[in-house]
C-alpha cells in the first residue's frame, strides 16, 4: 500500500486490481488489431446507447432525477463516517455483522475466515465489482476455496480463463460459437452436441448451476446500495442467480465499498430509477432483491457485510476527484465512449474499464503506481461520459484535473513508472516552448513570421506526412496542411493597422439582446428544415 | 457594435481565411471588428495536458491582451475555445492563487461568443441567404464539435446556419454527435486510439457522398482534413464561417490549387 | 471498536478536511402520478407484455378457472398460507396445491429439493409499479418466504388492481423494508451472449401475471 502525501492530509491508496501494468496508449495499440473484439464491441456499446437513449427519452424528470441522485451522492460524502456508523448499528440490530477492511488483503482475509468457519470449500459468487477489485476467486483458490460464479457473463469469463472486459456483460468480447466451445469443454455431463444458440447455451448454464444453487452452503456478493437509515441492502439482477445467492445459503457474505451508502429509503427511489436506465437500457431490471438483516426462516441466517476502504478515502480527499466515488456501476460512460468502444476494457487494465476506470483507477490505487498515471491521458475529453451519467460525475474535469497531478508528480519525483522520459522531456520541451509563444502576442507574431520557411518541408504535394518525436503519431494517421504564407496577425496588421484601443462610451447592453433574441433558434431550426429537411440522413 | 475578434492559435497560424471570414461576417452585418494584437490561445493546449502552471500564465495572457481594449463582445471561430475561456480559465486562475484574473476571466467569457451563438442569440440572425447573402452552391455535410455541442450547448445551431446557406444541398452524417478522434494532444498520446476514431468519421464522411465536410473547430478540421487528406480522397474541410462568408459575387474555392484542405490562401 | 473500523472513520474525517457542506438533495422529480387508474393499469400490462410476461385480466368470480388453466391438469403447486383459497382451483388427483409454512425452521415447509420438485408456485404480491412494468413481494402471508418464488420454474403470481401504482416512489412509499422485499419485472433474462435477449435463466422461466378486479 503506497502512502502519498497529496495536499492536505496523508491518503492511503489501495491494493488489488486497480492498476495499469502497462502504458494504456501501447495497450490499446495490441487491442485495436483485435478484429473481433473491436466488431463486438461496437455492436455491444452502440445497441446498449441506442436502448439506453430510448428508455430515457421516456421520463421527462430525467434530468431532475440525475440532480437528485448527484446531490445525495454527495451528502453522501459529506458524511460518510456517519452512514456508515448508522448503516452498522441499524443492519447488526436486525442480526447481521459488520466488518470493516483498510484494503483488499483485509478484505480477502475476513471472507476466507468467514468461509473456512463454515467448513466448505466451494461457495457460490454473484457478480460483484468489489470482490474482482480484491482479487477475491484467486485468493480463495490459492488458499483451497472455489468461487463459483453464477452470472452467466462471468461464467463464461471464469470456464474460459479469461478477463472481463465490460462490467456489465463481461463476455461481450467472445462471440456463440467460441462460449459454445467453452462449455462443450468446461461443463461436465453437458450435451457433447451443444448448440450455439443463446437459449441453449443458458440452459446449459441453468444446468450446471442449479445443483450448486441446492447445495452449496455459502455465497459471495457484492452490493448496489446500502440503506443506513435502516440497514437494508439490495442487488438488482437479471438472471436470478442473484436471488439464489441471497436467499437459499445458510451464510451471505457482502462486500461493500464504503461509498455504497445511501441515507434513506427515499433516495432509494431515486436511484432505482437510475440505475437500470442507464446501465441495461431496460425500464426495470428483472430482479431487485433487498434484505435488512436476518429474517428467521427465510433466506440466510448467518449474514456478513465486508465494509471495504481499499482507497476510497484517498479519492475522497480530493476535492474535484472525490465525485468519482458517486459511480453507481452502470457503465453508461463505457458504452457512450469512443475510446472504449474502440480500445476496449481489457486496455484500461484495471477492475474499472472506461471513462470512470480512467478516473477511479488512478485515485483508489495511486496515480503514481504502475502506468497509472497513463489512464487520465485514455481520453479525446468528448464528454460523452458525463452527459450520460446518471449522477453527473463530471469526468472529463476529473480527467484534466488528474493530468494535471501526473504532471506536477513527474515534475516532483523526475521519472516515475507512469511514462517513459524521453516522451515527457519532449512534451515538457513543447509545452514549454507553445507557453513562450502563448504568453506574448508579439512573440507570435514574429514566430509565425516564420511559416513560410516551414512550407519549405510540405514539398509539392503541399503538406506533411511525415513528423519525428512524439507527435509522430498525428502523421502516423493523417496529413498537415500546408502552413499558411503569413499568420492572421500579420496580414491584420499589414493591411489594417492598428486601431484605437479605447473608445470609451456605454457598453451594448448583451443579456437585453439575448433576452429578445429567445425565439432566434427555433426560428432559425424551423428555416433549416424547410431549405434543407434532413431526409437524406446516411445510414 | 465593437466586436473583439480571437481567432484562436490555431487559425491565426494555420488557417487565416477562418479568421478573414469571420471578420467579413461580421462587417457585413455593420459591426466594427478588432484584432487586440496581444491575443495569444485560450490555454486549453496547456490545461487539458496537465500543465496547469503554464496555462495560467497564457490565461493572464488571453486576459490582459483583452482588457486593454474597449469592445462590446468577443467573438470566435471556435466552439472549443469559447467554452474554455469560460469553463476553465477561471479555474486555472483560482488554482494559481490569482483571484483577480479568475474574475476578470469570467467577466470576459461572459461577453465572449462562438461564430453561430453571436450570429442568432445577440443578432437575431435566423436564415444565412437572407440575412447574411450567403451562398455556396455543393453537397455539404458537417461536424458537430464535441466542445461546442456538450461544454457550451450550441445545440444546432452551426448546422442550422450552415443548411439555410444558398445553394447548399446538405445531407447529415451517421454518429453526428461521434467525437473525430482530435482530442488536443490525445491525438498523438493516444495515436492508435485517436486514428481509428478519425478512420471512422472520415468513413461516415464519405457515405455521405458531399464534397465538403463542414464544422465550427478548426482542431477538428484539421484532423478530419489530415485523415481524408492521407486517404487520398477528394472530400474537402472547410470551416462554417467560409461559407456563409462565401457570397454569389465571391463564392468560395475549395479545389485544385488553392484548396482549403492544404491550408493557407 | 475494531481497529479498522477506527482507521477507516479516521481517514473518512482526515479526508473530509475542507469539510464539504453539500446543499440538501432538490427532489423535482416525479414523486405522485397524474394518470388515472386506467391509463396506469394500461401501462403496466404493456410492460409487463414488453417483459415477455403473460398477463391475464380476472374478477373473483373468473380467477380459480384461470388459475386451473394455468397450472395444466397435471400439477404440484405450492401456495403460501394466507393465500385466498377462492383464487385455487378445487385440487384433483393430478392436481394440487402444497402449502408451505413460510418459515423454513418450522414443520410445513418445503425442503429446496422438494421446491425444485414442485411444478409451479401461486402468490398475491403488495404492490406494483406501472411505469416500470415491476411487481413487488414483501414477504406477507400471501407471498411467502422468498425460496418458493424462486426455486419453481413456473410463478402465477396475482395482482390485485388496488397495488398497481404509477411511479417508483410510489411502490417505494408501499413497502415495507423490515422485511426482505423482491421486485420482479419479467421472468428472469439474460443478455449476456452477443446482447440477445434469452427468457429464463435461473428464477422461474415461465411468469403469469393475473391482474385482478
Amino acid at each position: 500500500m503506497s502512502t502519498t502525501a497529496l495536499g492536505m492530509p496523508t491518503v492511503r491508496h489501495g491494493v488489488g486490481n486497480i492498476f495499469e501494468f502497462e502504458p494504456f496508449p501501447e495497450y490499446a495499440e495490441k487491442e485495436l488489431k483485435n478484429e473481433q473484439l473491436r466488431a463486438n464491441l461496437g455492436f455491444a456499446t452502440h445497441k446498449i446507447r441506442d436502448k439506453r437513449a430510448a428508455v430515457i427519452n421516456e421520463l421527462p424528470d430525467w434530468q431532475d432525477l440525475r440532480t437528485a441522485g448527484s446531490m445525495i451522492k454527495q451528502k453522501v460524502m459529506a458524511n460518510l463516517d456517519t452512514y456508515l456508523q448508522e448503516f452498522e448499528k441499524n443492519f447488526t440490530a436486525k442480526g447481521g455483522h459488520v466488518h470493516w477492511a483498510r484494503d483488499a488483503n483485509e478484505a480477502n482475509e475476513i471472507a476466507l475466515r468467514l468461509i473456512r468457519e463454515q467448513g466448505v470449500t466451494e461457495v457460490n459468487k454473484i457478480k460483484s465489482m468489489a470482490t474482482a477489485e480484491t482479487g477475491l476467486n484467486e485468493f480463495l483458490e490459492e488458499h483451497g476455496i472455489s468461487a463459483i460464479e453464477t452470472d452467466l457473463a462471468e461464467e463464461i469469463v471464469q470456464l474460459g480463463e479469461d478477463r472481463p472486459s465490460h462490467i456489465l456483460v463481461p463476455a461481450i468480447h467472445r462471440n456463440r460459437t467460441e462460449i459454445r466451445d467453452i462449455f462443450r469443454k468446461k461443463i461436465e455431463g453437458v450435451n457433447p452436441d451443444l448448440s450455439d444458440d443463446p437459449a441453449e447455451l443458458a440452459e446449459a448454464s441453468r444446468f450446471r448451476l442449479r445443483e450448486k444453487f441446492l447445495t452449496n452452503k455459502v455465497a459471495i456478493s457484492g452490493v448496489n446500495f446500502g440503506i443506513a437509515e435502516t440497514g437494508t441492502m439490495t442487488i438488482v439482477e437479471s438472471e436470478g442467480n442473484g436471488r439464489m445467492c441471497l436467499t437459499l445459503p445458510e451464510t451471505l457474505i457482502t462486500f461493500m465499498g464504503i461509498e455504497k451508502i445511501l441515507p434513506t429509503t427515499q433516495d432509494y427511489e431515486v436511484f432505482l430509477q437510475l440505475l437500470p436506465r442507464s446501465s441495461t437500457g431496460e425500464r426495470m431490471n428483472p430482479y431487485t432483491s433487498m434484505w435488512t438483516g436476518v429474517t428467521p426462516g427465510d433466506g440466510p441466517q448467518n449474514l456478513h457485510v465486508i465494509l471495504m476502504d481499499n482507497g476510497r478515502t484517498a479519492a475522497l480527499a480530493d476535492q474535484v476527484g472525490r465525485q468519482a466515488l458517486h459511480c453507481i456501476r452502470c457503465s453508461a460512460c463505457m458504452n457512450v465512449c469512443p475510446v472504449y468502444e474502440r480500445a476496449g476494457g481489457h486496455a484500461y487494465g484495471s477492475t474499472y474499464p472506461g471513462p470512470i476506470g480512467a478516473i477511479l483507477t488512478p485515485q483508489l490505487g495511486g496515480i503514481e503506481e504502475q502506468y497509472n498515471s497513463t489512464l487520465p491521458f485514455a481520453s479525446s475529453l468528448c464528454g460523452a461520459c458525463y452527459e450520460a451519467c446518471p449522477v453527473k460525475i463530471n469526468i472529463p474535469d476529473v480527467l484534466v484535473h488528474l493530468r494535471g497531478k501526473a504532471v506536477d508528480l513527474e515534475k516532483a519525483q523526475g521519472e516515475f513508472e507512469g511514462g517513459k522520459k524521453d516522451r515527457h522531456i519532449q512534451m515538457d520541451a513543447m509545452m514549454f516552448g507553445a507557453k513562450t509563444l502563448f504568453t506574448s502576442g508579439k512573440l507570435l507574431s514574429l514566430a509565425t513570421r516564420g511559416l513560410p520557411a516551414s512550407r519549405l518541408i510540405t514539398g509539392r504535394s503541399h503538406k506533411i506526412s511525415k513528423l519525428p518525436g512524439i507527435v509522430g503519431g498525428w502523421t502516423d494517421y493523417r496529413d498537415i496542411p500546408e502552413p499558411p504564407k503569413s499568420s492572421f496577425r500579420n496580414d491584420w496588421k499589414k493591411e489594417r493597422g492598428e486601431a484605437p484601443k479605447r473608445v470609451g462610451g456605454e457598453r451594448v447592453d448583451l443579456q437585453a439582446l439575448i433576452a429578445a433574441n429567445q425565439g432566434k433558434l427555433a426560428e432559425a431550426h424551423a428555416k433549416a428544415e424547410a431549405a434543407n429537411p434532413i431526409v437524406k440522413e446516411a445510414k | 457594435m465593437r466586436v473583439a475578434l480571437f481567432s484562436t492559435c490555431i487559425v491565426d497560424a494555420m488557417y487565416p481565411r477562418v479568421a478573414q471570414a469571420t471578420v467579413e461576417i461580421l462587417e457585413r452585418l455593420g459591426h466594427e471588428v478588432v484584432f487586440p494584437q496581444g491575443q495569444t490561445c485560450c490555454s486549453q493546449m496547456h490545461a487539458n495536458s496537465g500543465y496547469f502552471d503554464d496555462a495560467y500564465q497564457v490565461v493572464k495572457t488571453h486576459v490582459q491582451a483583452f482588457e486593454e481594449w474597449d469592445f462590446d463582445a468577443i467573438v470566435a471561430p471556435s466552439g472549443s475555445c469559447v467554452a474554455s475561456l469560460g469553463h476553465q480559465q477561471p479555474m486555472l486562475a483560482e488554482r494559481a492563487g490569482d483571484s483577480a484574473i479568475a474574475k476578470s476571466a469570467a467577466d470576459l467569457a461572459a461577453r465572449s461568443f462562438e461564430l453561430s451563438q453571436f450570429l442568432i442569440d445577440v443578432c437575431g440572425i435566423t436564415n444565412a441567404a437572407e440575412q447574411l447573402g450567403s451562398y455556396f452552391p455543393g453537397s455539404v455535410t458537417y461536424h458537430s464539435s464535441c466542445h461546442g455541442m456538450r461544454l457550451l450547448g450550441l445545440g444546432s445551431r452551426q448546422e442550422d446556419l450552415i443548411r439555410t446557406v444558398e445553394g447548399l444541398e446538405y445531407t447529415r452524417i451517421e454518429g453526428l454527435d461521434q467525437c473525430c478522434g482530435f482530442g488536443g494532444t490525445f491525438s498523438f498520446k493516444n495515436a492508435d486510439t485517436s486514428g481509428a476514431m478519425v478512420a471512422d468519421k472520415v468513413a461516415n464522411i464519405e457515405k455521405t457522398g458531399a464534397s465538403v465536410c463542414t464544422g465550427g473547430d478548426a482542431s477538428c478540421l484539421m484532423n478530419i482534413g489530415g485523415a481524408l487528406s492521407r486517404k487520398g480522397s477528394p472530400v474537402q474541410t472547410v470551416h462554417f464561417a467560409e461559407i456563409l462568408a462565401s457570397t454569389k459575387e465571391k463564392p468560395l474555392q475549395v479545389s485544385g490549387p488553392v484548396s482549403i484542405t492544404a491550408g493557407g490562401k | 471498536m475494531s481497529e479498522a473500523k477506527e482507521e477507516i472513520l479516521g481517514r473518512i474525517r482526515a479526508s473530509l478536511w475542507d469539510h464539504p457542506q453539500p446543499a440538501e438533495p432538490i427532489r423535482n422529480y416525479r414523486r405522485v402520478s397524474d394518470k388515472s387508474q386506467e391509463e396506469i393499469i394500461e401501462i403496466l400490462v404493456d410492460r409487463l407484455i414488453d417483459y415477455k410476461a403473460n398477463v391475464y385480466h380476472e374478477t373473483a368470480e373468473t380467477i380459480a378457472d384461470r388459475v386451473a388453466e394455468l397450472l395444466g391438469s397435471s400439477s404440484r403447486y405450492v401456495v403460501p398460507t394466507g393465500i385466498k383459497q377462492e383464487w385455487l382451483p378445487e385440487d384433483t388427483a393430478t392436481r394440487a396445491r402444497v402449502v408451505d409454512s413460510g418459515n423454513a425452521d418450522k414443520p410445513g415447509a418445503l425442503s429446496l429439493r422438494e421446491l425444485d420438485a414442485v411444478d409451479a408456485v401461486v402468490t398475491s404480491s403488495t404492490v406494483s409499479c406501472a411505469e416500470t412494468g415491476t411487481i413487488a413481494l414483501n414477504s406477507s402471508d400471501q407471498e411467502g418466504r422468498r425460496a418458493i418464488t424462486l426455486v419453481p420454474d413456473h410463478h402465477i403470481c396475482v395482482v390485485p388492481v388496488e397495488t398497481i401504482v404509477d411511479l417508483i416512489p410510489e411502490t417505494v412509499a408501499r413497502l415495507d423494508f423490515a422485511k426482505p422485499v423482491t421486485w420482479i419485472s419479467g421472468p428472469s433474462a439474460t443478455s449476456d451472449i452477443e446482447l440477445i435477449r434469452v427468457e429464463g435463466v435461473h428464477g422461474p422461466r415461465t411468469l403469469d401475471v393475473i391482474i385482478l378486479k
